[in-house]
């Protein structure tokens, strides 16, 4: 087996939008997420020597990840002090009804359905990841942050015709990728 | 432009755009007929939006370009400084 390489000058391009899909469906809020991706490149760069090859970059990268985000739930906890002790009920009146707190909430997300999620994140991410650089900007830009035709052509210096056949190749691409990892 | 026919290579451009409700009513309506008739186009016209409902799920994010910039430039910095 071919060993793994390490080129950071790569990293940001490559990997930023899957570690910051893998750390926002864990932390929920957009700018910790941020400042998770960026301290797991710093610390990355500050230990490439221990980097064997044996994993890809990606899984290496993801495993710093790992432990950037157990530490930013440690120090959240441990500002609070002490564990925290939740009831809930629904309302005041409806305090001691406890056979009516079982009923499934319909309106609840299942753990399943987040952990599909996450999951579908992630195949997306990676099917993303296999296009050419070209076709996978324009297809995040116009697909994923939902930037005008217009405003797309302006930063890509392209024409209209130009982003739709790009478009339409990356969307072929993606179908089929999709396909084949996710149904 | 008059035609009520398409050529499927028109047809996945229409589609393409209805993904991102770009097209109008006149060449929705041209698709519709050019679906009725072409196995092909209906076959890519089914993925086309299997992959739209796929991607538009909330819980898919991506970074904004401008925080991207931001990441980059204060990664650059670092990496002027390892080496």
């Amino acid at each position: 087996m071919p060993k793994h390489v390490i080129d950071p000058n790569q990293w940001i391009k490559l990997y930023s939008d899957y570690l910051f899909n893998y750390t926002i469906t864990r932390v929920n809020d957009r700018e910790i997420a941020q400042d998770l991706v960026q301290d797991t490149f710093v610390a990355g760069l500050k230990s490439m020597k221990n980097f064997k090859g044996e994993a890809s970059e990606r899984t290496w990268l993801i495993s710093i990840l790992k432990r950037k985000i157990i530490d930013h739930y440690r120090k959240i906890n441990s500002k609070k002090g002490k564990a925290e002790v939740r009831m809930s009920y629904n309302s005041d009146e409806n305090e001691g009804d406890w056979l009516e707190e079982r009923v499934a909430d319909p309106f609840d997300k299942t753990a399943e359905d987040s952990i599909e999620n996450s999951e579908l994140g992630a195949a997306i991410h990676d099917c993303i990841s296999k296009l050419p650089e070209k076709q996978a900007n324009v297809f995040k830009m116009k697909t994923l942050l939902n930037y005008e035709t217009e405003a797309i052509c302006n930063e890509l210096e392209i024409t209209a015709s130009n982003l739709w056949v790009i478009i339409h190749r990356a969307r072929t691409a993606m179908a089929a990728c999709m396909e084949k990892n996710w149904f | 432009m008059s035609k009520l026919k398409l050529s499927c290579q028109e047809a996945s451009h229409i589609c393409d755009k209805n993904q991102y409700k770009e097209a109008n009513f006149r060449e929705k309506v041209i698709l519709t007929i050019h679906l009725i008739y072409c196995r092909a186009c209906r076959k890519y016209t089914s993925r086309n939006s299997k992959l739209s409902k796929l991607v538009s799920n909330p819980k898919v994010k991506t970074m904004d370009v401008s925080a991207k910039e931001k990441l980059n430039a204060a990664f650059q910095k670092e990496l002027a400084n390892h080496q």
